[in-house]
């Protein structure tokens, strides 16, 4: 029994969510008691630093909307971007930021992200529109944190790609350490539809436990056609039900049902799909069927290979989100192309970039900078990829995405071009509310190490067995490569360092060795 | 000699293909249209002078406004005042840079085309423990996309390794260059790859989970001291073998050694005549992996080396480089600051000690070794130190800093002619040289890019 609550309390330890030990000072008030905290600041600011005034002065303005603004002040006010011009007047109490030399983007949003989910999919049946991601967010995940040292302030958090219909969509700010509901912001609900390999399960993912990897209808591009016919087909004869009571206002009504709620919401145009797909016969498919049906499709997801289907695609009138520039880390991949996003721009899709990995989130200003180069995007247009096209791909264009008047005033503030290499985030603004400042970061490293020498020397993390010294639970035990996704954090330990990448979400399993250190005992 | 036969034969036409490509080369050179020609295996040979460039020698001061000149592979002459000789393909350099190629210590390159899905081609780890026998280039597929796709964003040259088992096998220096693995070796064994069993089983966690579940703490520990004890044992008998060797051939009258594929090759590493790369990331790991090198008398490089930067005076003690690949990796911990990986390469450089930087990749993120560097000035840094981490240093630590890696004369010619800074995410390649060769802006993806581009 001592044994067991020892183990308990080592746990706590490794896992900071779990016990509000050791970690990132913002975001855990409540969780424990925090003594030698710095006032205020969970996850943003104080309230008085959110609802007050700000200024960020003579700042070269990348405004994503409007070209680029030198030597310009944005007024902040309630939250909003109150004004932009240079001499701006504003109120004696505001705070001002002196970004002379400096670089304001809006804030970025990553059309395609898992962070903050504790759960990406919900494996055992091919159709689960019913689930959601808003049920399993965790609002600490420290991932958060990172994109928005990278300048991200929202996220589309989808569900992974191991069903055809996956589930629920949610679209957010990203307040780290605020309470779930206060991240999201009115935006029109999605649902996750995924094509291709994932969802047929030709990859042996030996599934925790399981001998054999695990099959399921569909197992072919074929039946995935058939999932989304018969789904539909559904739907259409339960919305006739519905309609029909509606209308007639006799009998009882049809039986609640919902799996396909979300998809009669997607036939009449309420609910946006978002769908995963790599090779471009699938996504034909899935446009034909859609047009068929009389939906439309709002964003085709990672759309490798978009580039050789751009007529039709823009055609339909759905946007496309990529990658920058993977490719070949499966055979699916092996045809995608790091022009993929300028050729299907020029045909008139709206593209945006998106990250699907934590890793890639927080450097998404260079995987915009790289469409510069291939294919030979203007830097607004490349700008637009990872700012104002997804907002508008989201449907939030209305609030966020762009420097302008009357928006959210959601903006990073960058110590160099935010499309240079050698370029970092100073401060990322949600809403006016400062949700990440480097230099507070840095203030708080020296604090976070005191109180981590202290943990270490409480008795329940004493090694075992009289070997001296603290346990030493951290450490990269799993390494982490650049490309490989969160997707893949449950990837079956047989597999190679670098043999994954994006979105080989196949796995059922529990996500909660997402960070390195623990997991090669779990 | 390994040439082009088309060269010898039609060097007329050859002349008219390499101006086509400098044409359709003076627009985007990264869009350059173009299929894939005889040059594209092999390059194109010859007189080359580039001229009023930037040159960014990597080796001393830049060059505001100087000329390269190429002949037979080599940098013949760099410098402001250099003279062109007649013959040459002049390549005019103005607003341009002329870098070194770039180098990535840390691949699988030509070993795996795509890792998930086709295993047929998945080359990388032999089966057993003890490969030390296993050579990279002979598994090297010179064809395979990946090549490239890598090189025209400016890296020509990498060492590829085998992975897995205790002794993974020898690391090979390669081109990103070549119709054939023998075109574009520079050095087929330039390391022996080694993965020391794990030191978690000694203590910590493991040790700990090990006590809960009932196992006797000492079983991982005896474990690994017994895999341990298997590759000293190897090293010992190769050191054995190699002084049989060395005495049967000083005198004829002794016994006659039967050769033997495994220890043979032990011998130039157990002599410390080359180095043993040590893959390792955790600080007890490196600290595990310098003392054996030092007991057994290696010559040890860690690839890896996430937490080098926690025992970076040790590392600059031993004198030991680090082959930095987990800079763009997520923290070790949710509590470690957010730019810890960024931030490593500075604090190595700071402390003096040896280190180039790596993507760590398989092959297909390899060209993205210049934002990875530029992600650690983007982190304290300095510029000049991020662009020698990816030329220079890669060159001198892998032992081939007198052929590659900087602007010098005598050196190989791997040059990169861009638009701007070579690490910088927006610059365009406009020029590539490897091993003397112009190579064309061609890969899979400017194919696929054509071929699709205009499609109504």
């Amino acid at each position: 029994m001592r044994k067991l609550s020892a183990f308990i309390l080592a746990l706590a330890t490794l896992v900071p969510s779990f016990a509000g030990a050791g970690v990132r000072a913002q975001g855990r008030r409540g969780r424990q008691p925090q003594p030698t905290r710095p006032a205020a600041e969970p996850g943003g600011e104080s309230p008085a630093g959110g609802a007050g005034e700000t200024v960020i002065r003579n700042a070269t303005i990348l405004t994503a909307s409007h070209g680029t603004i030198q030597n310009a002040d944005i007024h902040i006010r309630n939250g909003k971007i109150a004004a932009v011009g240079t001499a701006l007047r504003v109120g004696a109490g505001a705070r001002v930021i002196d970004a002379t030399g400096k670089f304001v983007t809006p804030g970025i949003i990553d059309a395609h992200s898992h962070a903050a989910a504790d759960a990406i999919n919900e494996g055992t049946l091919s159709v689960t529109s019913m689930v959601r991601i808003q049920d399993v967010m965790n609002p600490t995940d420290i991932n958060v944190y990172r994109a928005l040292a990278g300048g991200v302030t929202a996220l589309n958090i989808l569900h992974g790609s191991a069903n055809t219909i996956g589930g629920q969509n949610a679209v957010v700010k990203t307040k780290y350490g605020r309470p779930i509901r206060e991240w999201f912001f009115g935006a029109p609900p999605g649902i996750k539809f995924a094509l291709g390999e994932n969802v047929t399960r030709k990859n042996p993912f030996l599934l925790p436990g399981a001998p054999v990897p695990a099959r399921r209808y569909p197992a072919t591009r074929m039946g995935q056609e058939q999932i989304l016919r018969d789904a539909f087909t559904r739907a259409r004869n339960y919305k006739r039900g519905w309609d029909e009571f509606r209308a007639n206002r006799a009998g009882a009504p049809p039986r609640r049902d919902l799996q396909l709620e979300p998809l009669v919401e997607v036939l009449e145009g309420k609910r946006l799909v978002h769908a995963h797909c790599y090779r471009s016969d699938e996504m034909l498919m899935l446009l034909n069927l859609a047009d068929e049906f009389g939906f439309k499709v709002k964003t085709l997801q990672h759309v490798l290979e978009g580039y050789k289907v751009a007529p039709e695609i823009a055609r339909h009138g759905a946007g496309g989100s990529l990658f920058a520039d993977s490719w070949a880390y499966k055979i699916e991949a092996y045809d995608a192309i790091p022009y993929a996003a300028a050729v299907m721009t020029r045909a008139g899709i709206l593209v945006s970039l998106n990250s699907d990995s934590s890793e890639r989130g927080r450097r998404m200003n260079i995987e915009a900078a790289k469409m510069m180069k291939y294919g030979g995007l203007t830097e607004q247009e490349s700008l637009r990829l990872i700012t104002l096209n997804a907002a508008i791909q989201l449907g939030v264009e209305a609030r966020t995405g762009s420097i302008d008047v009357g928006k959210d005033a959601d903006i990073a503030v960058w110590n160099g071009h935010p499309f240079s290499v050698y370029s970092r985030v100073d401060h990322t603004f949600i809403e006016g509310e400062m949700f990440f400042d480097r230099a507070r970061d840095l203030a708080m490293r020296e604090e976070l190490k005191r109180e981590r020498a202290e943990l270490e020397k409480a008795e329940p993390n004493q090694a075992p067995g009289g070997a001296g010294g603290a346990l030493t639970p951290g450490g990269p035990a799993r390494r982490r490569p650049g490309h490989q996704d969160d997707d893949d954090a449950d990837a079956p330990r047989v597999r190679k360092r670098n043999a994954g990448s994006h979105e080989d979400d196949d796995h059922p399993a529990d996500r909660s060795n997402d960070e390195g250190g623990h997991d090669n005992e779990k | 000699m390994r040439s082009n036969p088309r060269a010898r034969v039609a060097p007329a036409a050859l002349a008219a293909l390499l101006a086509l490509l400098l044409a359709s080369a003076a627009g985007f050179a990264q869009n350059a249209s173009g299929n894939m020609g005889p040059a594209f295996m092999s390059g194109t040979p010859g007189t080359f002078a580039i001229r009023g460039a930037r040159i960014v020698t990597a080796a001393g001061a830049d060059i505001e406004n100087g000329t390269v000149v190429i002949t037979n592979g080599k940098i013949a002459a760099v410098g402001a005042a250099v003279s062109v000789p007649g013959g040459a393909t002049v390549i005019e350099g103005r607003g341009l840079a002329v870098s070194p190629g770039m180098i990535d210590l840390g691949t699988n390159m030509g070993l795996v085309e795509i890792p998930q899905g086709a295993a047929g081609y998945v080359d990388v780890s032999e089966l057993g423990e003890l490969n030390p026998n296993i050579v990279a280039l002979l598994g090297v597929n010179p064809h395979a996309s990946v090549i490239g796709v890598t090189r025209v964003n400016g890296v020509t040259a990498a060492l590829t390794a085998p992975t897995g088992g205790l002794i993974s096998g020898q690391a090979s220096l390669i081109h990103l260059l070549g119709a054939t693995p023998r075109e574009m070796s520079i050095q087929q064994s330039a390391a022996l790859v080694m993965n020391l069993p794990r030191t978690g089983g000694g203590g910590g966690f493991a040790a700990f989970l090990a006590q809960q579940l009932g196992q006797p703490a000492g079983d991982a520990a005896q474990a690994r001291d017994r895999q341990t004890e298997q590759i000293r044992k190897l090293l010992r008998d190769a050191g054995a073998y190699a002084r049989a060797l060395d005495a049967a051939n000083a005198d004829a009258k002794l016994p006659r050694v039967d050769r033997d594929v495994i220890l043979e090759p032990l011998i130039p590493y157990i002599r410390g005549e080359r180095p043993v790369i040590f893959r390792a990331d955790r600080e007890g790991e490196m600290r595990a992996a310098i003392r054996f090198a030092e007991e057994m008398k290696l010559k040890p490089i860690i690839m890896g080396g996430n937490e080098a930067w926690k025992m970076a005076a040790f590392l600059k003690e031993k004198n030991v480089p680090v082959i930095l690949s987990g800079v763009l990796n997520l923290p070790s911990r949710e509590d470690a600051p957010y730019d810890e990986n960024y931030e490593s390469a500075s604090k190595l450089a700071a402390a003096g000690v040896r280190f180039c930087i790596s993507t760590g990749d398989s092959g297909a993120e390899v060209r993205n070794l210049p934002y990875t560097a530029g992600m650690a000035a983007a982190h304290g840094l300095s510029k000049s130190e991020a662009l020698r981490a990816v030329t220079l240093y890669p060159a001198q630590i892998i032992g081939a800093g007198a052929q590659l890696g900087s602007i010098e004369a005598g050196k190989i010619a791997n040059l990169v002619v861009t638009d701007g800074d070579l690490l910088e995410a927006r610059t365009n390649v406009r020029h590539l040289f490897i091993n003397g060769r112009q190579v064309p802006l061609v890969s899979r993806h400017t194919e696929l890019y054509d071929a699709f581009k205009n499609r109504k």
